[in-house]
């Protein structure tokens, strides 16, 4: 007998990517497709562990009948299908989204967005410095992490994290609608008056860094925060008897921050307070 | 609310040593301290106890408990399994054959009923609880039965708040429903399992409304869960602290896995019983005979053949009887039978039930040398104190968890100062008492194990990479095993089925510290989501959640005693007293009181504790005080 369920045999589905054959199992989405054919569509909103929410829009690519362009992190792949992913229509499209959400959002800790804005010649400046920021100070209201709404793009996937995708504790939601939409705590509160369990799941799957580890944001503003200089172990916390994975981000042999591997089959990129933050006792080093 | 800092503990960076316990500690050379402790252990080697460790590695439980057997010719090596899920291996043992639990977790995403029974995990296993949110989330019900209505049963379909120390009434009464709704799984019974006529016997006179007047759990809660779990295709029954921190917690397993013997909920995939355990490596400390009955790969000392192989393997004479547990060396050192004890990140001092006793026995000891990474309080009663490395963060390995899966540990940080990796102290502690033994790294360590324990041959640390993880059994190096154990009680060729799985005769035996007019109220214990046993380590962190240690009452009974959130009170059992500021959790009933064991060098709940022990694992009965509250003279509310 095998241990890895096998399940339901998932048929392949052959269509059409760029003018090549693709052929992927049932159910994955065309991003799925395009990555396992090495193409690199650019994505802020998608997360290997969440549900897809079609917020950002700088993954779509044209699919022929479609009278609009399409998410890839969600479009399913169907047989027969031809999809282009670096047309005209498709890198416009990729560019204005940039330059809507650089001109409006502090991008700069968000990993390989600048490389994007190259590549799409998007100009984000050309809005002008008037362009709609929230242009408010980061909060800080705890020790252990920091949310710089600045630095927000609106993707929920933080309230996706907190809420019934997996931590089910509720404590963050989109308030307010249009323009006035952002991410806040009952009531707008500070977190330490939420319902918030410093689980740091949403951290894991900020995009943008608007969530991030005081640690982090502390050395950045210190000019200290170098991720080249950065090693990333994998072991297993000492808290319980549950056996997550942690992945610790070390730094001159200060542990700087905490993740989980999101293909993990204990964690799901998932951990709880004293897994994430619950470090500090191994360098009290005197 | 007053702001209390908790004690923070700073690495241990060089040994400590000193001539007589009234001396204060002076740093020492590696050369002097390993000395001085191999010099304390030889005088000692009759008498000798190896307190081994849950929290680090299965490489460093394993050469730990082959110190004991080899080096000082003794199987008394034990850790704190013991006080905690010691019940759960014997009673699973005792049924199964193997301690371990039976499924997976990904297998409660997939079940039909759940019963979380004795757990709050959504604070102590959180990220287990995450596996069974998305089982509910994909349609599972629910059960929580505990005394307190945790943060668990908020997510439950019905709470049973039963009185703690009930766990066998209510089970016996479910056992009975089933079997008189016609719901046993006749066929499951017949073909695996022994003793069901007696079963049936022993629990015929718990009738629903027996265990209603008993537990104080309506009948009709109790009938709805006996149907849905007896009912459902698959179900899982999950347990922690709250069944096996009893002076019968051996009984209390026993009565659980009835339920599962009783429906075929067991050997299964999705249907089985899990034990949450309460430490990385509790599972596999045991796995790695760091227990006094067990050699490693789980194997029993009583055998002869088994003997004859560990013997071949590691030249030596294994002695042919079970050591004492850690609960009896305790009682050992207080007949003085046991007089040195070699003590590996552990905290006994604070951790043991009744802690006043538990230090005056270990200050009674001729030597005790303790490794660890901070200078606990077990630490400061040394004679010497040996500076080691944090096992999940500073050094390799494996640790095995609750669904048996044997991880990874990884190296990431260097220790600090002088600090070295425990199996390097052991090994050179070994070689100055004669035995010379070589492991150019862990995964020499490991491959040894393997090398003798079958359930783990197949896992290398290639494979363990590869797969994220492998759980045990894995006999073979190319092939991976069920998820799930025991589906050989499903064949339908005896050969292949095995040893029956016997049902457990396990009568009712109420709390041992009984609540009277003078200690009305029951005290229990457990774990908060931001804390860990003795907070020697999640002390450290700056937690918005920690608020430190109160006596948590329920809003009747503050109002009845006319006391306040944040006001001391004296709390006081048979045992002993200390001061606690009192918390309201509408979340208790009258006559239940809450606290944990977090802050002890705040309030050491641990005096107020029995230490009635379970006879068959030695677990003390953490979970059942009898206590009672007393305004201080001068109500003081701080603010």
């Amino acid at each position: 007998m095998t241990a890895i369920p096998l399940g339901v045999p998932r048929r392949l589905v052959e269509f059409t990517i760029d003018g090549k054959e693709a052929r992927v199992p049932e159910g994955s989405t065309v991003l799925d497709a395009c990555r396992a054919a090495g193409k690199d569509i650019p994505t802020l909103c998608h997360g290997d562990t969440l549900t897809p929410k079609n917020a950002c829009r700088v993954c779509v690519v044209e699919v022929e009948g479609s009278r609009t362009l399409v998410p890839a992190c969600s479009r399913k792949a169907e047989p027969g299908m031809t999809v282009h992913t670096d047309t005209e229509r498709a890198r416009h499209s990729r560019k204005v989204v940039l330059e809507l959400l650089a001109s409006s959002v502090d991008l700069s800790t968000t990993p390989q967005v600048a490389g994007w804005i190259k590549e799409y010649e998007a100009k984000p400046d050309r809005f002008g410095p008037e362009a709609a920021r929230l242009n408010e100070a980061p909060k800080i209201d705890n020790d252990l992490y920091v949310r710089d709404y600045d630095k927000c793009i609106l993707c929920y996937k933080c309230v996706d994290a907190c809420g019934d995708q997996w931590q089910n504790t509720f404590a963050i939601s989109v308030a307010g609608r249009g323009f006035d939409a952002r991410i806040a705590v009952e009531h707008d509160a500070p977190l330490t008056d939420s319902a918030c369990v410093y689980c740091g799941n949403c951290i894991e799957v900020c995009p943008t860094g608007a969530l991030s580890f005081k640690s982090e944001f502390d050395m950045r503003a210190a000019g200290t925060w170098d991720e080249s200089q950065q090693t990333e172990t994998t072991t297993v916390c000492a808290y319980c008897g549950v056996g997550c994975n942690l992945t610790l981000h070390v730094q001159d042999n200060e542990i700087v921050k905490v993740t989980s591997p999101h293909d993990n089959p204990v964690t799901h990129g998932n951990l709880c307070i004293k897994g994430r933050f619950g470090y500090q006792h191994v360098q009290n080093r005197g | 609310m007053r702001k209390r800092e908790p004690k923070t503990y700073t690495r241990l960076t060089h040994p400590l040593v000193r001539d007589s316990r009234d001396e204060p500690f002076r740093p020492a050379s590696w050369d002097e301290a390993l000395d001085r402790a191999a010099r304390g252990l030889q005088r000692n080697r009759d008498a000798f106890g190896m307190f081994s460790c849950a929290r680090a590695t299965n490489e460093m439980n394993y050469v730990a408990q082959k110190f004991a057997r080899v080096v000082m010719g003794t199987n008394n090596v034990d850790s704190c399994n013991r006080t905690c899920h010691a019940p759960s291996v014997a009673g699973l043992s005792a049924a199964f054959g193997s301690g371990g639990g039976t499924s997976s977790y990904e297998e409660i995403e997939h079940t039909d009923v759940i019963v979380m029974w004795g757990s709050n995990a959504r604070f102590a296993h959180p990220i287990f609880f995450q596996h069974v949110l998305k089982g509910i989330r994909n349609g599972a019900r629910m059960y929580a039965v505990d005394p307190r209505r945790t943060s668990t049963a908020e997510w439950a379909e019905s709470w049973l708040g039963l009185n703690v120390g009930t766990d066998i009434p209510m089970a016996h009464a479910i056992g009975r429903e089933i079997i008189h709704a016609g719901l046993a799984n006749e066929a499951f019974i017949e073909r695996a399992t022994t003793g069901f006529e007696e079963y049936k016997a022993l629990v015929e006179p718990w009738t629903l409304s027996l265990a209603e007047k008993v537990t104080g759990v309506p009948a009709a809660a109790i009938k709805d869960l006996a149907h849905a779990y007896a009912r459902a295709e698959r179900a899982q029954l999950c347990w922690t602290l709250g069944i096996t921190e009893h002076h019968n917690g051996t009984d209390n397993v026993r009565a659980l896995i009835n339920l599962s013997l009783l429906t075929g909920h067991v050997g299964r995939y999705g249907a089985g019983l899990q034990p949450l355990r309460g430490q990385n490596n509790v599972q596999g400390g045991g796995d790695m005979g760091a227990i006094p009955n067990r050699l490693p790969g789980f194997q029993d000392i009583l055998d002869p053949d088994i003997r004859l192989k560990f013997e071949s393997a590691w030249d030596t004479v294994i002695q042919p009887h079970y050591g004492l547990n850690l609960t009896e060396m305790f009682e050992a050192m207080e007949e003085g039978t046991l007089r040195a004890v070699y003590c590996i990140g552990e905290n006994p001092a604070q951790s043991e039930a009744d802690s006043e006793q538990a230090v005056r026995r270990l200050k009674a000891l001729d030597f005790l040398v303790v490794q660890d990474i901070f200078l606990t309080k077990t630490a400061e009663l040394a004679d010497v104190v040996l500076p080691a490395t944090a096992g999940w963060a500073e050094t390799d390995g494996t640790t095995t968890n609750s669904e048996r899966r044997v991880q990874r540990v990884r190296k990431a940080v260097t220790p600090p100062g002088e600090a070295r990796e425990d199996i390097d102290i052991i090994c050179d502690l070994a070689a100055r008492l004669g035995h010379d033994w070589k492991y150019a790294d862990a995964e020499a360590v490991w491959n040894e194990l393997r090398s003798v324990s079958p359930d783990h041959y197949g896992m290398t640390y290639h494979r363990l990479e590869e797969h994220q993880g492998i759980q045990w059994p894995c006999p073979s190096t190319d092939r991976l095993e069920p998820t799930y154990l025991h589906g050989r009680l499903w064949e339908t060729d005896p050969a292949k089925r095995g040893r029956l799985a016997p049902f457990g005769l396990v009568q009712h035996d109420p709390p041992v510290d009984l609540t009277d007019d003078q200690y009305p109220i029951r005290l229990t214990t457990g774990r908060r989501l931001d804390s860990y046993n003795t907070g020697v380590q999640s002390g450290s962190f700056a937690s918005p959640l920690r608020r430190g240690e109160y006596v948590e009452l329920c809003p009747e009974d503050a109002e009845r005693y006319g006391v306040v959130v944040g006001e001391e009170v004296q709390v006081t059992s048979r045992r002993g007293s200390v001061v606690a500021p009192v918390w309201i959790d509408p979340a208790l009933r009258p006559g239940l009181a809450f606290m944990t064991m977090h802050f002890p060098d705040e309030v050491d709940t641990n005096q107020l504790t029995i230490e009635a022990n379970c006879p068959i694992a030695g677990t003390a009965e953490f979970k059942a005080s009898a206590i009672r509250i007393e305004k201080l003279p001068v109500a003081t509310i701080v603010r």
